[in-house]
Parts: structure tokens; C-alpha cells; sequence
């Protein structure tokens, strides 16, 4: 049945979708990226030393 | 095809599918939004203090996202103006390319996702400040002002005006003097800029029934009005100077170019027939975005300077 197909788009209402999902796929990595550099600058760079954590247990 | 599907394409094509990446970047009005990163950047690099360069991108990042996401609500709310006005008819809405609905919900996306990263990630009374700008911009003056009064644009300039100071609170968390100041220049200078643009399209607005100065009071109120604005805004430029907030380069330009812009509003105020009249009120305009770009592009290079 034809009523079953729903919302059929033409190739132009395809392509402006193809580019609307590219743009929020790149705004969305860019905000990924964005919020992990944020996170660094405000914990600081220490929070890469994870290493450091366990030798102190050990000497405490 | 049968008729059903024929008629669900037309539906389709009414719920604006053709909207394309360049539809929502205008609904962000891009030229508005350079101007509130570039008036934003002065309040960031003069603010005493120090931020770190990330910090200091995520801020404008924010503050040019809440501009942009102000300018889609407004364009939502406005669309039937915009559809009467030669200027605006072309917007993504009036022209059928996003369904108003679409421009609603992208701007408040966009407002309440900027006040969060501004205020979580920069500072609680920036993100306030942000908050508050594109309430009043998106409710005080589309909403209310614009179709009230003809100092809609008098009030709703402090939307426009507020970019420094949410700039000056993202590095020091606190408002001064200097950040006022720069407020009260962007305030001031409003007025005379927008009139000049409204005598000359006095009969786009007639049309969309705003009521502005113009139109309500008449060419020679709004002539007067403008050269009244410009003898506060030439002293108001040059306050950051007199009250030692700046060196003598930023003292000398700014009583330089309030001159000219007193000179530019005197041509208005006396030129009232014809070509001439149209000439002058088109130079105050263009005049008056190059004295704002020149007073604040001199802010920053002292800025930076220090």
C-alpha cells in the first residue's frame, strides 16, 4: 500500500539531510573533543598521573 | 505515485526538508553574532586578571552561540514582520526554508546549551549575565518592546550592549566600572545608528506596522533625537580616557571620532530634503559601525598591549 511508504523525500530534501546530519556529527566530535581539553586545563595536567596514586599507598 | 504520497511530498516540503546547513547558520544572524565576539573579546583581553587561552575560547565560543541562539528566537518570533520587509523577507522563515516550529526549538537548544557550558565551564555570573541577555533580546524587546514603543531599540540596546561585560566577568567573576562603561557606550551608541537606518527605511517598517521613531514621531523628532544621542555618545567614548582607564592613543582617537560622529549627525539633523537627506543618514549608518569597530579594535590593542 502506498500509504505505507510515510514521508517519501526527493533527492534534494536527501542531500540537505545528509549535510544536516554531517554538520551535527562535527559539532558533536568538536564538543567531545572541546570538553576533554577542558577537563585537563581545569584539573590540571596532573590528572594524567595516575601512576604516581599507588606508590603511596604502598608507603603509607 | 498515487495522490497520497504526492500530497505527503507537499507536506514534506512544507516541513521545510530542503533546510540546508547555511539556513540554521543564518539563523544565527552570523554578522550580529561577529560583532558580539569582537565587542566580547575586548571586555575578555582588558579584564585585570588572567585566563587560560582555552577558557578564554570556550567563553566567546559561549557567548556567540547565545547571541546566535537570541537571533533564532527573535527571527521565530518576528517571522511576520520579516515576511512584510524588503530587508528580511529572505530569512530562512519567511521564506518557507524552516518551519517556525524548527527555529523555536534550535534556539532554545542553543540558549539554555550556552548558559550551561558558560556558567559550568567559565563562571557562574557570566553564564548569569549570558542568561539574562538573551532573555531580554528574545523577550523584552522581540517579544514586548519592538511592537510597543518607540524606544524599543533605546531599551532592548542593552541586549547588544551587555557582550563586554559578560566578557570582563568570564576572567575576573566580577563587574567594574570599565565593563560599565563599555555597556553604556554600546547603549548609547544604538539609538543614533538604528534611526539612521530607520528614516531610511521608514516605509518597511510602516509596513510591518513597527512602530519606530520615525514612524511615530516623525523624521524631524528622529533627526533631533539622533543629534541629542550623538552629545552624550561622543563624551561617553571618551570616559574610558578621562577616567584613566586608557592611554593617551585611545584618548586621542576617541575625540577624534566622536568629532566626526557629531559632524556625520549634524549633516542629519540639517539636511532634511531629497537625495542629500538619504546621502547623510547612510553615512551616519556606515559611519557609525566604523566608530564602534575603531573605539573597541584601540580597547583591544591596549589591551593586549599591557
Amino acid at each position: 500500500m502506498t500509504n505505507e511508504k510515510g514521508v517519501v523525500l526527493t533527492e534534494a530534501q536527501k542531500k540537505s539531510r545528509r549535510r544536516r546530519s554531517l554538520a551535527i556529527g562535527l559539532v558533536l566530535a568538536f564538543l567531545v573533543i572541546l570538553f576533554y581539553v577542558v577537563t585537563i586545563v581545569k584539573l590540571g595536567p596532573g590528572v594524567m598521573k595516575k601512576s604516581e596514586l599507588p606508590a603511596i599507598a604502598v608507603v603509607a | 505515485m498515487s495522490l497520497i504520497s504526492e500530497e505527503r511530498i507537499h507536506r514534506a516540503d512544507q516541513l521545510s526538508g530542503f533546510a540546508g546547513v547555511e539556513d540554521y547558520w543564518a539563523l544565527l544572524k552570523p554578522r550580529v553574532m561577529s560583532l558580539v565576539i569582537f565587542t566580547a573579546l575586548v571586555g575578555l583581553v582588558r579584564a585585570p586578571g588572567e585566563i587560560h587561552p582555552v577558557l578564554g575560547f570556550v567563553a566567546l565560543l559561549c557567548i556567540a552561540v547565545g547571541a546566535g541562539a537570541s537571533g533564532a528566537l527573535n527571527m521565530w518570533w518576528d517571522a511576520d514582520i520579516d515576511a512584510r520587509m524588503d530587508r528580511t523577507r529572505t530569512r530562512p522563515i519567511p521564506s518557507g526554508r524552516i518551519a517556525p516550529r524548527e527555529a523555536m526549538v534550535f534556539g532554545l537548544l542553543l540558549s539554555g546549551a550556552s548558559v550551561l557550558m558558560l556558567g559550568l565551564l567559565v563562571g557562574m555570573l557570566a553564564g548569569a549575565l549570558l542568561a539574562f541577555t538573551i532573555f531580554f533580546y528574545a523577550v523584552i524587546y522581540s517579544m514586548w518592546l519592538k511592537r510597543a514603543t518607540p524606544q524599543n531599540i533605546v531599551i532592548g540596546g542593552a541586549a547588544g550592549a551587555l557582550p563586554p561585560v559578560i566578557g570582563w566577568a568570564s576572567v575576573t567573576g566580577n563587574v567594574t566600572l570599565e565593563p560599565l562603561l563599555l555597556f553604556a557606550l554600546i547603549l548609547v551608541w544604538t539609538p543614533p545608528h538604528f534611526w539612521a537606518l530607520a528614516i531610511l527605511k521608514k516605509r518597511d517598517y510602516e509596513r510591518a506596522g513597527i512602530p519606530m521613531l520615525p514612524n511615530v514621531a516623525g523624521d524631524d523628532e528622529t533627526r533631533k533625537q539622533i543629534l541629542l544621542y550623538s552629545l552624550v555618545l561622543a563624551p561617553v567614548g571618551v570616559a574610558p580616557f578621562a577616567l584613566g582607564m586608557t592611554g593617551w592613543l585611545y584618548g586621542a582617537i576617541s575625540i577624534a571620532l566622536g568629532a566626526f560622529f557629531l559632524l556625520f549627525a549634524w549633516q542629519v539633523y540639517r539636511k532634511r530634503e531629497g537625495e542629500a537627506a538619504e546621502r547623510a543618514c547612510k553615512h551616519l549608518f556606515a559611519y557609525s559601525i566604523l566608530y564602534l569597530f575603531l573605539l573597541f579594535a584601540v580597547l583591544l590593542g591596549e589591551g593586549m598591549a599591557r
